[in-house]
C-alpha cells in the first residue's frame, strides 16, 4: 500500500499533490463544499426563488417571516403556509399581520410561478415551491417581506447570484492585470520592475472607498443594469489586483533560480516555453490560493458600494442592495428580518478565507 | 536610514500627486461642464447668473482648454488654499468639511492605536499558549472580524443595543454636545463617544494583523536561539518577548503602512451607519448631489492624511525596529 502510494506520490503533477494535501485539511474542505453550494444556489436562483423579485404589493408590506408547515392535521405529508389577513390599525394606520391557522394554502412542488431564463438559454417557469390556488397576498415568505411587499427569500436568491458571479468577473480582470503585471515585472527587471513596484506601492496606499464611491457616483445614471453591473466590476478590480501581482512576482522570481529552469534553458527551450510549460504549473496552486482569498473582498467591495447607494442600483438585486434597507435603526427596530441578508455574506466569506487558507498551506505541498 | 525617509517621502509625494489627479477626475466626470450645473442649481434657486459672471467662472476655471491646463489652474489655486465652493451649500467647501477632516483623522487614528495594542498582546499571547482555549477563542474572534465587513458589525451592534439598551450608540457627541463651541467638556465628551466607534472600525485590522502576528512568532519560537536562550536559565518572560517577539515583529511592520489607507477607507462606510460627523456621510451626500468640488476636496485630503499617516507609521516602525533603521542603509 504505502509502495504504491510512493509510486503514485513520484509522478503526481503539482495540481495532484496540491489537491492531496488540501484533502486533509477538513475545515477548507467543508467550506470548498459551501462555496460549490452557494455557487449551485446562484446557478439556480430563479428556480428556488418562491415569487417574483421584482413584484410589489402594498397588502405584504413588512410580513415577518413565516414558517412552512410540513404536516397537516391527520399527520399526512402535505407542507402547507397559513393565510396571512392583513387589518390596518385605525389609530397609527399600520397594517397589523394575523396568521389565520384555518385557512391552509398548501405547496406545489415543481409548479409554475414567473417565467425566467434558466441559465440564459431557454425559458421556463418551473420553480422549487410555489402556492396552489394563492389568493392575493398570500405567499410563501420564509424570510419575511420589504417595505414594497416583495419576498425576501426569492430577493436573496437573486442577490446571491449577482453578488458572487461579480466576484468571479472582478477576480477574473484583476487575476488578468496581476499576472501580466506581475509576470512582466518579474521576467524583464530592472527599470520596468521598479516602476511597476512602485504603482503597486502607490495604488496599495490610497484609501479605496473614497476613491470606488467617486468613480462610482460619476456613471451616468441612464445605462443598463448591465452597463452599471460591468462598470461596477471594473471599478473595484482596478484597485485590487496588486495583491495578485506581488504573489505572481514573488514565485516568478523564487522559481527563477530553480535547477529545473536552468536546465529547460540549457536545453533550449523558449521563453514562453520556459514560463507556461515549466513554470506556472508549478505556482499555479499559489494563483489559485490568492484568487480565493481575494474573491471575498471582492464581495464586501460590492457589498459596501451597493450599501452606501453608489453600486448597484434598484432594480438591480445584490446584498448590498438588500442590506440597504436594512441601513436605519427605525426600519430595524419594525422589520428586523431585513438584517438576515447579512447571514449569506458572512458565510461565504468566511467560507472563502477558510478555503483560501487551505489551499495556501496546500500550495506547498513539498513544505 | 535618510536614503529610506527620502525614498518614503518622494513615493508619498508621487502618491499625492496621483491622488490630486484621481481627485480632479472625479470632479470632472460628470457629463457638461459645471458652471452649467452650477448656473442650473442657481437659478432652480432663484439667483440668476448673467453671462458675463458665467465666462468669468468658465475663465477661472480654465473650461474648455485642455485638461493639463484645467488641472494646472485647480492645483494652483488648491495650493493657495482655494478649494473651490460647494454648489450645494453654497458655500466654501474649506468651511463645509470644517472639524469633519480632524475628527475622521481621530477616529482613523483611534482605530490604529486600538490595532496595534490589542493584536501585539493577543498575537503574542496566542502563539505562546498555542492551542489553549483562549488561542481558539481569539482564532474564533479573528475570523469574525475578518468575515464581518465592518459596516455590518455597526449594523448588527447598532440594532442589538437599540434592543436591549433602548439607545442608539450612533454619534461621536452627545445630543447636548453637538453644537456646543470646542471646550473641555466637549473633549472630554468625545473621549467617551470614541471607543465603540473605534472598535468597530479596528475589529477587522487587528484579525488580520494577530493572525500574521502569531504565524511569525510561531515560525521563530521553533529556531534553535530560542532554545539556547532557555538552556541558559533567562526567564520564560525574557526568553520570548527580548528576542522572538523582536524578530517577529519585522513582517508586521511591512503589513503596518498599508494599513492606515484600509483605516481611513473603512471609517466612511461605519461613519455612514452609525451617523458619526466625519467626512464619510458629506462624501456620499456630495456625490449623490454631484457636488463635486466638496465630493474633490474630500477625497484629497482624505488621500494626503493617509499617505502623511502611512508616512508617520513608517518612521515609528524605523525608530523601533533597529533592522529597517540599518538595511536600508
Amino acid at each position: 500500500m504505502a509502495q504504491i502510494d510512493s509510486e503514485k506520490y513520484a509522478v503526481a503533477t503539482q495540481l495532484q499533490l496540491t489537491w492531496w494535501r488540501f484533502r486533509r485539511h477538513r475545515l477548507a474542505m467543508v467550506s470548498m463544499v459551501l462555496v460549490l453550494l452557494f455557487y449551485l444556489l446562484a446557478v439556480f436562483a430563479d428556480f428556488l426563488a418562491t415569487t417574483d423579485p421584482h413584484a410589489t404589493d402594498a397588502r405584504t408590506s413588512y410580513i415577518a417571516p413565516q414558517p412552512i408547515h410540513l404536516f397537516d392535521d391527520d399527520g399526512s405529508f402535505r407542507p402547507h403556509v397559513s393565510g396571512i389577513k392583513g387589518v390596518r390599525d385605525m389609530r397609527t394606520f399600520k397594517l397589523v399581520y394575523t396568521v389565520d391557522p384555518s385557512r391552509k394554502v398548501y405547496i406545489d412542488f415543481f409548479g409554475r410561478g414567473y417565467s425566467y431564463n434558466l441559465f440564459g438559454l431557454f425559458e421556463t417557469d418551473r420553480h422549487l415551491m410555489t402556492l396552489k390556488n394563492p389568493e392575493r397576498g398570500d405567499g410563501i415568505f420564509i424570510m419575511g417581506t420589504d417595505l414594497l411587499g416583495r419576498d425576501l427569500w426569492s430577493r436573496l436568491m437573486v442577490a446571491t447570484r449577482v453578488s458572487l458571479t461579480i466576484g468571479l468577473v472582478g477576480v477574473t480582470i484583476s487575476l488578468f492585470l496581476g499576472v501580466l503585471l506581475g509576470g512582466v515585472s518579474a521576467v524583464y527587471g530592472g527599470l520596468v520592475d521598479t516602476v511597476i513596484q512602485r504603482i503597486i506601492e502607490v495604488v496599495r496606499s490610497m484609501p479605496t472607498i473614497p476613491l470606488w464611491l467617486g468613480l462610482a457616483a460619476a456613471l451616468p445614471n441612464d445605462w443598463s443594469v448591465l452597463q452599471i453591473y460591468f462598470a461596477i466590476t471594473i471599478i473595484i478590480s482596478l484597485l485590487a489586483w496588486t495583491d495578485l501581482a506581488r504573489v505572481v512576482r514573488g514565485k516568478f522570481l523564487a522559481l527563477k533560480e530553480e535547477d529545473f529552469v536552468m536546465a529547460a534553458e540549457l536545453a533550449g527551450a523558449s521563453q514562453g516555453r520556459i514560463i507556461f510549460r515549466h513554470m506556472l504549473p508549478s505556482f499555479a496552486s499559489h494563483i489559485i490560493a490568492a484568487v480565493s482569498l481575494a474573491l471575498p473582498a471582492m464581495i464586501i467591495s460590492e457589498t459596501s458600494l451597493s450599501f452606501l447607494g453608489l453600486g448597484l442600483r434598484p432594480p438591480a438585486i445584490s446584498w448590498g442592495i438588500l442590506l440597504q434597507d436594512a441601513q436605519n435603526i427605525q426600519t430595524l427596530a419594525l422589520a428586523p428580518w431585513l438584517l438576515l441578508s447579512a447571514i449569506p455574506v458572512v458565510v461565504v466569506i468566511l467560507a472563502f478565507n477558510f478555503l483560501g487558507d487551505g489551499l495556501r498551506d496546500a500550495a506547498d505541498p513539498y513544505g | 536610514m535618510i536614503a529610506f525617509i527620502t525614498r518614503r517621502l518622494l513615493l508619498g509625494v508621487l502618491t499625492v500627486w496621483l491622488i490630486s489627479v484621481l481627485s480632479f477626475v472625479i470632479i470632472q466626470l460628470p457629463p457638461g461642464d459645471f458652471v452649467d450645473a452650477y448656473i442650473a442649481q442657481l437659478s432652480a434657486s432663484g439667483s440668476q447668473v448673467s453671462a458675463a459672471e458665467a465666462d468669468s467662472l468658465r475663465h477661472l476655471y480654465g473650461l474648455g482648454e485642455p485638461f493639463y491646463v484645467q488641472y494646472g489652474k485647480w492645483l494652483a489655486r488648491i495650493i493657495t488654499g482655494d478649494f473651490g465652493e460647494s454648489m450645494e451649500w453654497r458655500r466654501p467647501v474649506t468651511e463645509v468639511i470644517g472639524d469633519r477632516i480632524w475628527l475622521t483623522l481621530l477616529l482613523s487614528f483611534a482605530a490604529l492605536l486600538l490595532t496595534w495594542s490589542l493584536a501585539l498582546p493577543i498575537g503574542i499571547f496566542s502563539a505562546v499558549r498555542q492551542y489553549s482555549f483562549a488561542d481558539y477563542a481569539f482564532t474564533l474572534i479573528g475570523f469574525i472580524g475578518i468575515a464581518v465587513p465592518n459596516f455590518l458589525l455597526a449594523l448588527v451592534i447598532m440594532y442589538f443595543s437599540f434592543v436591549w439598551f433602548g439607545t442608539s450608540v450612533g454619534g461621536l457627541f452627545s445630543a447636548e454636545m453637538t453644537l456646543a463651541p470646542w471646550s473641555l467638556a466637549k473633549v472630554w465628551d468625545l473621549m467617551k463617544h470614541l471607543p465603540l466607534p473605534a472598535l468597530i472600525l479596528a475589529l477587522g485590522g487587528t484579525a488580520q494583523l494577530i493572525r500574521i502576528m502569531r504565524a511569525n512568532l510561531l515560525d521563530e519560537l521553533r529556531r534553535p536561539y530560542v532554545v539556547t536562550a532557555r538552556a541558559k536559565g533567562l526567564s520564560e518572560t525574557r526568553v520570548i518577548v527580548k528576542y522572538p517577539v523582536r524578530a517577529a515583529l519585522n513582517p508586521f511592520a511591512s503589513n503596518i503602512a498599508y494599513l492606515f489607507p484600509y483605516l481611513v477607507s473603512g471609517s466612511i462606510i461605519v461613519s455612514i451607519v452609525l451617523g458619526l460627523p466625519t467626512v464619510g456621510p458629506l462624501l456620499v451626500k456630495a456625490l449623490v448631489a454631484q457636488d463635486m468640488f466638496l465630493a474633490g476636496t474630500i477625497v484629497l485630503l482624505l488621500g494626503v492624511m493617509t499617505v502623511v499617516g502611512t508616512f508617520i507609521s513608517d518612521l515609528v516602525l524605523m525608530w523601533v525596529d533597529p533592522r529597517i533603521r540599518h538595511q536600508m542603509d
